[in-house]
């Protein structure tokens, strides 16, 4: 009967749910809400140095400042004093008062301050009066390296013999970059407010990706059941996996403050304070060395990743796996090796963020596919070409990726026909190649690079969701599940498919905050899933109430459309239907699941499925370099994206679209630096530019690809879309690596971010 | 004489007289005021979450507005003038144009930064701002979005243009302004005053009276002294009401730009004069700084980079220093001591810039090199002024900012050109001097190595582009001008 076949209306581009709002200013964060009479705030007390000691020092002078109700410190957790998602190496607050603190970074956690106002609270922090003692700290990965400073022994992916296939092969290229890190800069900071209420219970509202890991830290930090801890989400104020693991430590501080002096508590961190204190993108190291022939085609390939992880081991191992899952991006590589190294500094702990180390992969390998077309002079596009895994319908040769996975579903090769086609790219390419020898200034460049992200948890025990739906006696329906909002458009696509399911209008499906009391044991939102794994548990809600519906009128079949119930001989108006429902006492409420199917994982063999597809694109950038100052910009970008049969192609053609800039701004303005002592020199938007609205390329067009089709049985033969598109922003750095060997008239290694900088001053 | 903050929010007087004077506008309306739609993403004026308008009756009672940052803007600075925030811009439930071009034309993802956005499209709808994207680029450059690449949001200001026109309560405004008695602000809590004098020769008397005092233009830098630093002062001297020092005057020889002039509107007058002036001032922080922020306060600032103050410097601007009835002037380059030390006395305060008109405007490039194009300090800024007389170059003005301690010039590289033939041989000459002149250092903004290479290049870039034409990929609209093979 359910008939789980989409059809044409399904995928509507029907704007965000909160998009009025939105503009009107009515949208509440966390911060917007009525901050009740004695509510206190909490300050941080940061470290100063990156490593060493602190001993006590003198916090009475922080305890007796104007406003200041309560200090907290390691001697106050109830439970453990740590706040690591997966391995208990982080100390929420690391001073003890009595025995000192170990340092391990500069802006670490501390200690806390709660004061009646927010003012009072920061004033106060700046009182902190510590005694540090100092050792050299570790600031590099090559300084990682020379002191043996990992977090795990390295880690190796292969399939066949890369050296004997390097060796045997008619050209070898060895290269290596620097890629750099990069900070969120989701728009809203970091915040939680908890209110506590009785008998132990707390309620803490929190700026999370992942509520049911901010309900698991905060009752473990508190010694407390997990049933005491609710947490909720209307809505962040952009997340793209900043908040995936570093709400943590604010939830926590606010939950403890909430719990000691029984009043509502907020934390909401200065910018600075935050992009000091929290986790950024992992910078990496990335070398190659290849074998090839005269036409381009690989034959044994090796990489040695090093992630510079920070110095706590948080979402590390899984985003540096990931790194090596898309080494190969969406190119085969007959014999390869893949050695990751995770070196442990005495920097921010590196976290997730939008891509998870797989934007490091795919740039190592698209820089590997440029230097070998410099080589061997040749269109760099055509180069690509010959790499590409084989198309679906292919004969099966070069499918299997170096963890052992076959690509089942590559559409790389007619995306990329498609764009180069649609891009004008061979009259540009020729184009900018004339121009480049005419003119010594100014320097052109065009690249088209692809990408095939692997969709799925790497982690396969976090593909699972969960959802609510209840139905009310009016008809209306209230929805829930464990995704949250962040502006990527998940709740408006995750109603579509219930309103969808039950054939009614949007407007009677309303969204409803995301909480761990609805909803248990969720994962985060993250690794692009949510629309895949909540869109898929809402509907197996919905199909357990339409069986339920139809076993109640005892029929085979129903259909529901356009607001009404339709069987063969009779039909109801959904209302009628519900309102005799529950007259008959039918349950209408249901709890729904998913967990993702085909996919395992052998770590230790380094084989297996990790991925229960992939999802596909392909971008053309051309950029303009100034020779005399290193200054660039994007001059036209072309994007063709795979999101299989799109659930929205509005909010979709907004996630492709941002992605790429956001992926541009990574490779390009966006540069974080540290000072020789550990500090973040660039911790506030003065210092750390993330892309505007003027280094928007002047031609863009971006489109989504007509004939996508999710070959697996996923929500309506949806693609996930969040990270995917991030990477199509590494065409922008090729372009530059091609400009930039104009203007040096030869090969030469570019790093990333490539940087005015970095441009006039590579090649030494 | 008034001792109560009074203005209109909304439409609706406001009358303060508890807030703490620096008690930033932000906080009020989100922590006072609940009205929360605008928001806090930096709290120190680069991010515009926080972007409302400000709109005040200029001279001859003409309603003028702006934008700025609520984050630094002071509570007492909108004494006497109405401000709007995103709650006013929806009327009996209906969204304004411009919101429902964002909304409907999905420039909101997360929504964070939108009312920001929408503030500033708002101002350009009001105004009539043009609506090509390289111009609304420029009206947005204040306003950061992490979620979409901005495409929808560039398209919002001309989509909100073609719907039906929003009722504009500007009549109103006129009439509720000029209906609000708000005299020069005397204002004191907890310790702290706050002067708010509305001529220049108040403004004297009291700077010489309290020379301990802080010295408030825009609050564009100030401000973060509050929200970063802390910052708690006992006196404030506000001189942004001074009506006798808000407008440019025309003189001689060119214009003076006095001490309450700000960033925008100085722009226009010094673009016309000098073209490329008008190409930094476009890449000058944002709309919402330059609206609040003065020239004069850049330059009393003294800032070691600091865009204005090495193009001033090049065309021999001059100060007009005033410490009660007496004036003094001083040449700009002189200025500046050295780091954070500026000739300036207690009791002192910079009145206005002179600066003269040129023979040739195109005498003069600018070029600012930062990370980002727009909304961005520079790493290193370059002013280079050449004045040739038969190929032979007869005086030359080259002053740099972000090479040294103080915007300065250099004078090696000038002595290598003056005299010579306007040939590539002197230029390479003032390349190699540049080395006498400058020991730049390395900091997050750029290393000392490509500061000396850059600023190097940028005296041939001179050469290059005065003899062959532009080539540059930075101004709007010539993204990839005619380019040249140099020698």
């Amino acid at each position: 009967m359910m008939d789980g076949s989409a059809r044409d209306k399904d995928f509507v581009a029907v704007r965000h749910d909160s998009a009025d709002r939105q503009v009107a200013g009515d949208a509440r964060y966390a911060d917007d809400g009525l901050e009740p009479p004695g509510m206190v705030h909490l300050a941080l007390g940061l470290s100063k140095i990156a490593y060493g000691f602190v001993s006590g020092g003198d916090l009475d002078l922080i305890r007796n400042a104007p406003g200041v109700v309560a200090v907290f410190t390691a001697d106050d957790v109830p439970g453990i004093n740590d706040t690591g998602p997966v391995i208990h190496d982080e100390p929420a607050f690391a001073l003890s008062e009595e025995t000192g603190a170990d340092v391990s970074y500069q802006g670490q956690c501390l200690f806390a301050v709660v004061a009646d106002t927010r003012e009072a609270a920061r004033a106060a922090v700046r009182l902190a009066n510590l005694e540090y003692s100092e050792n050299s700290p570790i600031l590099s990965i090559d300084e990682a390296i020379q002191a043996k400073s990992f977090l795990s022994e390295p880690y190796r992916m292969a399939r066949g013999d890369a050296g004997r296939a390097i060796d045997r092969a008619a050209h070898t290229l060895k290269g290596q970059m620097e890629i750099g890190g990069q900070d969120h800069f989701y728009l809203e900071g970091q915040i939680a407010v908890a209110t506590p209420g009785e008998n132990d219970e707390i309620h803490v509202l929190s700026s999370t990706q992942h509520p049911s890991e901010v309900q698991k830290v905060v009752a473990e930090n508190l010694a407390l059941p997990l049933n005491t801890v609710t947490v909720e989400v209307r809505r962040m104020g952009g997340g793209f996996g900043g908040k995936e693991t570093q709400g943590n430590l604010i939830a926590v501080a606010v939950a403890m403050a909430a719990r000691v002096t029984g009043r509502p508590a907020k934390l909401r961190l200065d910018r600075d304070d935050d992009m000091v204190l929290t986790g950024k993108r992992h910078p990496f190291r990335v070398a190659y060395e290849v074998g090839f022939d005269d036409s381009g085609r690989i034959e044994g390939v090796k990489f040695e990743q090093w992630s510079n992880c920070g110095w706590s081991t948080d979402l590390s191992h899984a985003i540096a796996d990931r790194a090596m899952f898309h080494a190969d991006n969406a190119y085969y590589y007959p014999d390869a090796e893949i050695i990751s190294h995770r070196c442990k500094t005495n920097m921010v702990s590196m976290t997730a963020f939008r891509g998870f180390g797989g934007p490091q992969g795919v740039l190592g390998a698209e820089r590997m596919m440029e230097h070998i077309a410099h080589h061997l002079d040749l269109d760099p596009l055509v180069v690509r070409q010959r790499n590409f895994y084989e198309p679906a319908d292919g004969p099966g040769e070069r499918v299997v990726t170096p963890y052992h996975m076959t690509v089942e579903d590559s559409v790389t090769e007619k995306i990329v026909a498609e764009l180069v086609q649609t891009s004008d790219y061979e009259t540009r390419r020729k184009e900018i190649v004339a121009w480049n020898a005419e003119n010594a200034l100014i320097k052109r460049g065009i690249a088209l690079t692809p990408v095939k992200f692997g969709i799925s948890f790497t982690t396969t025990f976090l593909n699972q969701a969960g959802a609510l739906v209840l139905i009310y006696q009016d008809g209306s329906i209230a929805l829930n599940h464990g995704g949250t909002e962040m502006g990527q458009g998940l709740f408006q696509k995750v109603a579509q498919v219930a309103a969808s399911e039950f054939g009614l209008p949007l407007d009677m499906v309303r969204i409803t905050s995301t909480r761990t009391d609805k909803v248990p044991n969720t994962s985060a939102t993250a690794a692009s899933s949510g629309s895949d794994m909540n869109g898929m548990a809402v509907q197996d809600a919905c199909n357990q109430l339409k069986q339920r519906l139809a076993d109640f009128l005892d029929k085979d079949e129903l259909l529901f459309e356009n607001g009404m119930v339709f069987w063969s001989g009779g039909r109801k108006k959904w209302p009628d239907l519900i309102k005799e429902a529950y007259m008959n006492r039918v349950s209408l409420a249901a709890t729904g699941f998913y967990a993702t199917p085909k996919i395992e994982w052998d770590r230790e063999a380094a084989k297996g499925r990790p991925f229960y597809y992939f999802a596909y694109g392909a971008a053309v950038t051309e950029v303009a370099l100034d020779v005399l100052t290193g200054e660039n910009r994007m001059v036209r970008a072309d994007i063709l994206h795979d999101v299989g049969k799109s659930l929205n192609p509005a909010i979709d053609l907004g996630q492709v679209e941002g992605g790429f800039i956001q992926g541009a701004g990574w490779l390009t303005t966006e540069e974080l630096v540290w000072d020789n002592t550990g500090a973040l020199r660039t911790h506030a938007p003065s210092t750390y530019k993330i892309p505007t609205a003027g280094d928007r390329p002047d031609v863009m067009n971006v489109a989504l690809w007509a004939e996508g089709q999710n070959r697996e049985l996923t929500i309506k033969r949806s693609k996930a879309v969040g990270e995917p598109p991030l990477m199509l922003g590494v065409s922008a750095f090729l372009a530059l690596q091609q400009a930039n060997n104009a203007a040096k008239d030869g090969w030469v290694d570019l790093d990333a971010p490539a940087t005015a900088e970095t441009l006039l001053m590579s090649g030494g | 004489m008034s001792s109560v903050i009074t203005f209109l929010l909304n439409g609706v007087e406001q009358r303060v007289d508890s807030a703490a004077p620096t008690m930033t506008l932000l906080n009020w309306l989100r922590y006072e005021k609940r009205l929360t739609g605008t928001k806090e993403g930096c709290a120190e004026g680069d991010c515009g979450a926080c972007t409302v308008a400000l709109r005040e009756l200029g001279p001859r009672g003409r309603l003028t507005q702006r934008t700025v940052n609520a984050c630094i803007h002071l509570l007492p600075m909108v004494h006497g003038k109405e401000v709007v925030t995103v709650e006013h811009l929806t009327r009996d439930g209906d969204l304004h144009p411009v919101q429902k071009a964002m909304s409907e034309g999905h420039g909101s993802q997360c929504g964070f930064c939108t009312p920001g956005f929408v503030m500033s499209l708002w101002h350009g709808y009001e105004t009539g701002a043009p609506t090509d994207a390289g111009s609304v680029a420029d009206q947005l450059a204040g306003n950061l979005c992490r979620c979409t690449g901005y495409g929808p949001i560039l398209n919002a200001a001309q989509v909100a243009r073609d719907l039906p026109d929003a009722p504009s309560d500007k009549p109103d405004a006129r009439t509720r302004l000029k209906a609000l008695d708000a005299g020069p602000l005397t204002y004191e809590v907890d310790g702290c005053a706050f002067w708010a004098p509305q001529d220049a020769d108040t403004l004297a008397q009291l700077v010489e009276t309290h020379p301990d005092a802080t010295i408030l233009a825009g609050a564009t830098d100030v401000g973060l002294w509050v929200t970063k630093q802390g910052f708690a002062p006992d006196k404030i001297i506000y001189l942004g009401d001074c009506a006798d020092l808000a407008e440019i005057e025309e003189t001689l020889t060119g214009v003076q730009i006095p001490a309450a002039v700000s960033h925008q509107k100085a722009m226009s007058s010094l673009a016309e004069m000098f073209p490329d002036m008008g190409e930094l001032w476009r890449r000058f922080a944002s709309e919402q700084v330059r609206s609040a922020g003065t020239l004069c306060g850049n330059i009393a600032n003294g800032s070691p980079i600091g865009d204005a103050p090495p193009a001033l410097i090049a065309v021999g601007a001059t100060l007009t220093i005033r410490k009660g009835a007496q004036i003094r002037h001083a040449n700009l380059e002189d200025f500046f001591i050295e780091y954070s030390k500026q000739d300036l006395s207690p009791g002192e305060f910079v009145q206005a810039v002179d600066i003269t008109a040129p023979d040739d405007p195109m005498d003069l490039r600018c070029y600012k090199i930062s990370k980002r194009f727009d909304q961005d300090i520079s790493a290193i800024m370059a002013a280079i002024n050449i004045r040739l007389r038969s190929e032979k170059i007869v005086e030359v003005r080259i002053a740099f900012g972000g090479m040294a301690a103080t915007p300065k010039r250099a004078k090696a590289a000038e002595a290598a050109l003056k005299g010579k033939p306007f040939a590539e041989a002197a230029f390479k000459a003032a390349m190699d001097a540049l080395d006498q002149d400058f020991a730049p250092i390395d900091d997050h903004r750029a290393s000392a190595a490509y500061r000396m290479k850059t600023a190097k290049n940028l005296i041939l870039k001179y050469f290059v582009e005065r003899n062959f034409g532009e080539a540059r990929i930075t101004g709007r609209g010539k993204v990839l001008a005619q380019d040249v093979v140099a020698g």
